[in-house]
């Protein structure tokens, strides 16, 4: 069974939602945390309900209904979303409330909107949608989970338009956390400049991007999305080379049929050493891109990869803005995504022309 | 795709035990698990019961083998997972393709919430360690890790069917031969803020919960981990000892109505509780028990019950809520009353619903009152449903 990309949406730190350009004009940032862009959130959501959203609702209720409108369809048959840390604003409104109002008098919204499957519940309220609905939250590979299980699900049969996202929002709190955590860099620099000056540390990002995935072929259709893998804790790099080989094999390709890898480099000295070993052995002959210096990175940054990928196939142009190297791609047909989280957790997406 | 899942093991840690043995004994003796707060300082404290595990962190460490500085859910999610596992006895595990699926709420809150305390005040201070395992995907990286487990692994949170949905997720991954076997359930520790969350939706009961009561008025909170052990119908047929049954229906619906309140008529259990039927081939009169949702709040009862009404009616199988036992567990209660459910098959128990007295004016049915042994149990119905309209029902059928 092939399964299809019908369609894709994106809010980021970039300007991708709605009709605007290819990312030709990229938006520079001169700090550590890229905000996403919003949209004017009226033209998606109920006014009367918008109030009461948090950042993360708002994203990932909005990014869902866009990526339904350019897919025209009114109702999935699912709604899988994935998110490592969930809706955080509310978590540390109710938290941080419970702690100075000494557990006393606490409005109880903050809490009800704190649950991790908000976003796919709020989804489900907005079309009425009474079918299968699952989030996942699992640290690096939230959005894979989720993906994963949309594939398992049209290949099962049990609907054949499934609505999937991925999103993640930053708030000052983990922003401050993370920052202490040593995620990020220690010192204010443009987002566009990540890679020119590797050291110890990434940019904070956040965002949601949703996919309509079917099985019906369509001339509108994105792209095909051939298979998922994610590994864990590979022990060398040798051990994930080899995977990544095996997942090739097991979709009878091999890395000069790739036309684009785009992979997950951050800036984070330690984080990229993978990267860039894989980048002389496996990746030496393919054209290369990177996608964190827009969007920053998130643990379900791989959706904007994927958006990213999805798109590039449709329009056949690869922006200039993430193409690395000397290797310069023409409408790539066949695109493999390749990211890791910390490496503890890695995963590969094969996208290709329909 | 049709290829059977069978549950080889299972392993449970609530309030009324810390192991299968001792929730059984509990249910035979009819003896309940809620008490006074002792875990958490809370002005709660005197106003609500709750159902604790009886063990603090230091004790749960002792008894996982772990560190106590781990959230009180890992250490939870690690004691059942490992006895869930232990009792399937799979000997060549380490050749098979091996995962593990949990789900929890609120991952490492009972850290964060004392992280946030010095945070609060001041956003560079607060102990690093409290909040490192703040997500839910860290509870079940740490259990997988100890248990050496690393083809697979997963987290889902649904709410207060999280759980259930982490069950049938595995079993579609056995389906889909992308594993053999799957440790796959929940786990949920007690926190102030959750405890002060369902506080202010003013839905738990000052006294223990009366589930399905007319006179009902709201859930106790529990805490707790449930797991069990799928595996694929080719490796249950080397494991040497009898399967406990298998996963034959499931189904996750979303009511779709209100992000914390259940529809009037319940159309999300209704179409859960259908949709699992339709999946397993059977029929509503072949459920031979329903473990129900059965929180003890007016709306979850009547909603659920009204679904049951329409699914079932008029001929209605004995049906209790473990809840009156284990409170409200919330990730963990689709994998504490899954495992329930499978003990019921293989040892032909039926659970009381404890403190039942008056019938529901709505429904024509009552729960079950009293433990009943040597009952012949083919089909369990067990249900979960969560904030978010998510509603999710497992069936599990004799072997």
């Amino acid at each position: 069974m092939k399964i299809y990309i019908r369609s894709a949406a994106a809010i980021s730190a970039q300007k991708t939602f709605g009709d605007v350009p290819f990312l030709t004009e990229p938006v520079e940032y001169q700090e550590t945390r890229l905000k996403a862009i919003e949209p004017d959130y009226k033209d998606y959501i109920d006014p009367k309900l918008i109030r009461r959203m948090s950042h993360i609702i708002k994203m990932g209720v909005a990014t869902a209904r866009e990526c339904l409108n350019r897919a025209q369809t009114d109702m999935p048959g699912a709604i899988i979303t994935g998110t490592a840390y969930g809706c955080l604003e509310d978590t540390i409104t109710f938290l941080t409330r419970m702690i100075e109002l000494e557990e006393e008098m606490l409005p109880p919204t903050a809490f009800i909107q704190s649950t991790h499957n908000t976003v796919a519940a709020q989804i489900a309220l907005m079309l009425q949608c009474h079918e299968y609905n699952n989030t996942f939250v699992h640290k690096g590979i939230s959005f894979e989970s989720a993906l994963l299980d949309a594939l398992m699900l049209l290949k099962e049969g049990e609907t054949d338009n499934i609505l999937v996202g991925g999103t993640d929002e930053m708030t000052d709190a983990s922003f401050a956390i993370l920052t202490r955590l040593g995620l990020y860099k220690r010192w204010p620099l443009s987002n566009l400049a990540l890679f020119n000056t590797p050291s110890n540390g990434s940019i904070g990002g956040e965002g949601a991007a949703f996919f309509l995935l079917t099985d019906k072929p369509n001339s509108n259709n994105l792209a095909e999305l051939i298979a998922i893998k994610t590994f864990y804790k590979p022990t060398t790099i040798e051990n994930t080379e080899l995977n990544i080989n095996v997942f090739l094999l097991a979709n009878s390709l091999k890395t000069e049929d790739i036309d684009l890898v785009i992979t997950g480099r951050n800036g984070d000295l330690r984080n990229d050493a993978i990267y860039h070993a894989l980048n002389k052995s496996l990746f030496a002959r393919n054209a290369k891109a990177n996608y964190k210096h827009l969007c920053g990175e998130y643990p379900t940054s791989v959706s904007f990869a994927l958006w990213l990928a999805a798109n590039i196939i449709k329009k056949g142009v690869v922006p200039a803005i993430v193409a690395e190297g000397d290797i310069k791609p023409h409408a790539p047909k066949k695109i493999l995504i390749y990211n890791h989280y910390q490496n503890n957790y890695h995963s590969l997406m094969l996208v290709s022309a329909c | 795709m049709s290829s059977t899942v069978y549950v080889a093991g299972v392993g449970v840690i609530s309030a009324i035990g810390n192991n299968v043995a001792e929730n059984l004994a509990a249910f035979e003796q009819e003896e309940a698990g809620m008490a006074e707060i002792t875990l958490i300082d809370t002005r709660l404290y005197g106003n609500v019961p709750v159902a604790e595990v009886k063990l603090n962190n230091a004790e749960l460490a002792a008894m996982a083998g772990f560190s106590s500085q781990q959230s009180r859910t890992t250490l939870l999610s690690l004691i059942a997972a490992r006895e869930a596992l232990n009792d399937a006895k799979i000997d060549n595990l380490s050749s098979l393709r091996t995962g593990f699926v949990s789900a929890n709420t609120v991952g490492g809150m009972d850290k964060s919430e004392n992280f946030f305390i010095e945070f609060t005040k001041n956003n560079s201070k607060g102990k690093l360690r409290d909040v490192f395992d703040h997500e839910c995907g860290s509870m079940t990286e740490t259990v997988a890790d100890v248990l050496g487990i690393t083809d697979y692994m997963t987290t889902i949170s649904t709410a207060c069917s999280s759980s259930a949905n982490a069950i049938f997720y595995a079993a579609r991954l056995i389906k889909n031969d992308m594993l053999d076997v799957v440790v796959a359930g929940g786990a949920d520790s007690l926190t102030k803020f959750t405890l002060n969350g369902f506080n202010t939706l003013m839905i738990l009961d000052k006294e223990f919960c009366k589930p399905f009561d007319d006179d009902r008025d709201g859930l106790n909170l529990g805490e707790g981990a449930g797991y069990v052990v799928l595996v694929s119908e080719k490796v249950a047929k080397t494991l040497s000892k009898p399967m406990y049954g298998k996963l034959s229906g499931y189904n996750n619906s979303n009511d779709a109505y209100h992000q914390t309140a259940s529809s009037p008529d319940g159309t999300g259990s209704y179409l859960a509780m259908q949709g699992a039927l339709k999946k397993s081939g059977l029929q509503p009169s072949d459920i031979n028990y329903i473990n129900l949702h059965g929180t003890g709040t007016p709306n979850n009862d009547s909603a659920e019950g009204t679904a049951i009404k329409r699914l079932f009616g008029p001929h209605y199988p004995p049906m209790s809520s473990t809840k009156s036992f284990t409170g409200h567990t919330l990730g963990a209660s689709g994998g504490v009353e899954a495992v329930f459910a499978v003990l019921a098959i293989k040892h032909g128990f039926i659970y009381p619903n404890l403190r039942f007295e008056t019938p529901m004016k709505e429904l024509p049915f009552t729960p079950e009152k009293h433990f009943l042994k040597g009952q012949k149990i083919d089909h369990v119905l067990s249900n979960s449903f969560g904030f978010g309209g998510n509603c999710t029902s497992l069936i599990f059928s004799a072997s």
